[in-house]
């Protein structure tokens, strides 16, 4: 089997980044060309699968091999930024890697468009890039402006942490390692209850009530602890922060006033890149408190 | 001697009737990828206790669910609401002690729900924008134009002819092609 190289990767941006993140997109970007990681635009990609899973599982393994099957003919891993991408590219690699009346299945119907899932590449999330190629070890000494005065929480959401059969490389009851990258950048991370919980972005147009009073508890947790930013690793999670947190401190008669961070921008902030380069001006909760803190602190 | 409360899921329900019972449920359960172990449930509650979901609804109840697919109530599983509220976050079949798996087992309700006409506006606009560009969303030109400008490589345009190739055969994808007006809607319920 060949064994695409390590610090090489093909980025797959799915669908939400593009269509409204662009702020995670970019900050990625930055702080990945500075940690020396060479990404390689995909020619082509479509929709991980994962919005159609629960309409038609076949319909999403078919979506996923596709995608899977592109990123072969180039012979590279693929980096998602999207949790939901890498858990399902992840997942449905392995379950066709290990299913071959399935994977035979899924095949004659790639095979209409000229194409096969193989098997050989396999995908990472930023997390998990981080962890294991990067090492803390350069995260640390790629920062220039330790923040050492700030105190945030972290927030990982699901699809990095669950299902541990397929994503793996994290406790999914106790998870570490967004924890250690955010220390590695000189903030302090806050402990607070019930930080594995879902952000409740997928019930959102369901039942926008449900969601809404999730993240309302997430954000009073977080409140509770006098963080100063929440920071985030997913595009949903993200969204659901920092495009809601308004309507939630009007709807439940709130304040939190938490900006919600990109962890790539804590990071680049950390690294001494300049604000305006880590489209923070996209941000919905105006997070120029924090942003004036740190940059004062570099003077 | 208190009468034992009705659970939330039951509340208002009508009583069940012995002919709604579809005794062979559980076991074409058996047989779809992702439902396998439902029998392996003992109905412990770890499930429904750990729902992020659950805590915040009056309805949603994942182990009632299974309880009922279990007991063959299958008009009244896949004709549920609340089927659609679960966000696929996982903590179940992490927690489950028996390794039932069961948010995979609920998408094995969803989509069998969907086979069976029943599906909510917001997948429709999903599977409408994959056949159409490849991507889940329709992405506005204005978005894919201001990436230069941000200092973004370009976003790859999608093969969306080569994807509908790759679809062809899949029922769900052959149904939606159809003409309007031959399937049903369902209006999950605001709570
Ligand atoms: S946690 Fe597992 S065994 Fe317990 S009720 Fe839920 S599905 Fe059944
Ligand atoms: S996956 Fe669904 S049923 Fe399971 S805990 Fe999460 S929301 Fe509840």
């Amino acid at each position: 089997m060949s064994n695409p190289s390590s610090n090489k990767y093909l980025i797959f941006l799915g669908c939400a980044i593009p269509y409204r993140v662009s702020s995670y997109e970019i900050s990625s970007r930055k702080i990945l060309a500075k940690l020396g990681v060479e990404l390689v635009e995909m020619p082509e990609f479509n929709c991980c699968g994962l919005p159609l899973d629960p309409v038609s599982h076949e319909t999403m393994l078919i979506l996923a091999a596709r995608n899977l099957a592109l990123a072969e003919q180039q012979g590279l891993n693929i980096l998602t930024l999207c949790p939901g991408c890498a858990g399902t590219l992840k997942k449905v690699n392995k379950i066709l890697k290990e299913d071959k009346a399935l994977k035979e299945k899924i095949n004659t119907h790639l095979k209409e468009a000229g194409m096969e899932f193989k098997g050989t590449i396999e995908t990472k999330h930023l997390l998990q890039l981080l962890k294991e190629d990067v090492g803390y070890d350069k995260i640390k000494a790629s920062v220039t402006n330790p923040l050492t005065n700030l105190k945030v929480a972290e927030h990982n959401g699901c699809h990095i942490l669950r299902p541990k059969e397929y994503i793996g490389f994290d406790d999914p009851e106790d998870p570490q390692t967004l924890k250690a990258l955010i220390e590695a950048t000189g903030a302090t991370c806050l402990d607070y209850i019930d930080e594995t919980e879902c952000c409740g972005a997928p019930s959102v147009g369901v039942s926008d009530k449900v969601a809404l009073q999730l993240a309302k508890d997430k954000l009073n947790h977080i409140k509770q602890v006098d963080a100063q930013a929440l920071i985030t690793i997913c595009p949903f999670c993200h969204i659901m922060y920092d495009t809601n947190e308004l309507r939630i401190e009007k709807m439940f008669n709130e304040t939190y006033g938490i900006p919600i961070l990109h962890y790539p921008q804590l990071l680049g902030l950390a690294m001494g890149i300049k604000p305006e380069e880590l489209a923070f001006n996209e941000l919905r909760v105006n997070p120029s408190k924090i942003i004036n803190q740190v940059t004062q602190g570099a003077k | 001697m208190t009468e034992a409360a009705p659970t939330p899921t039951t509340k208002g329900q009508e009583p069940i009737k012995a002919s709604e019972l579809d005794p062979k449920f559980k076991y074409e359960l058996q047989k779809i990828h992702g439902s396998e172990k439902i029998l392996k449930c003992f109905q412990c509650g770890t499930c429904t206790s750990d729902c992020p979901i659950a805590r915040y609804s009056d309805s949603y109840r994942p182990r009632t669910l299974i309880h009922m697919a279990q007991l063959g109530l299958k008009d009244r599983v896949l004709k549920s609401d609340t089927l659609w509220l679960c966000a696929a976050c996982f903590t179940c079949t992490d927690r489950c002690p028996q390794d039932v798996e069961v948010a995979s087992v609920i998408r094995v309700f969803r989509n069998l729900a969907v086979e069976n006409g029943c599906m909510p506006q917001v997948f429709k606009d999903q599977i409408a924008a994959v056949l159409d560009s490849g991507y889940a969303y329709k992405i506005p030109d204005l978005r894919i134009k201001k990436r230069e400008s941000q200092g973004l490589p370009p976003l790859p345009k999608g093969n969306p002819e080569s994807v509908k190739k790759t679809l062809k055969g899949v029922k769900l994808i052959d149904n939606v092609q159809k003409p309007a007006g031959e399937t049903l809607n369902v209006q999950p319920q605001q709570q």
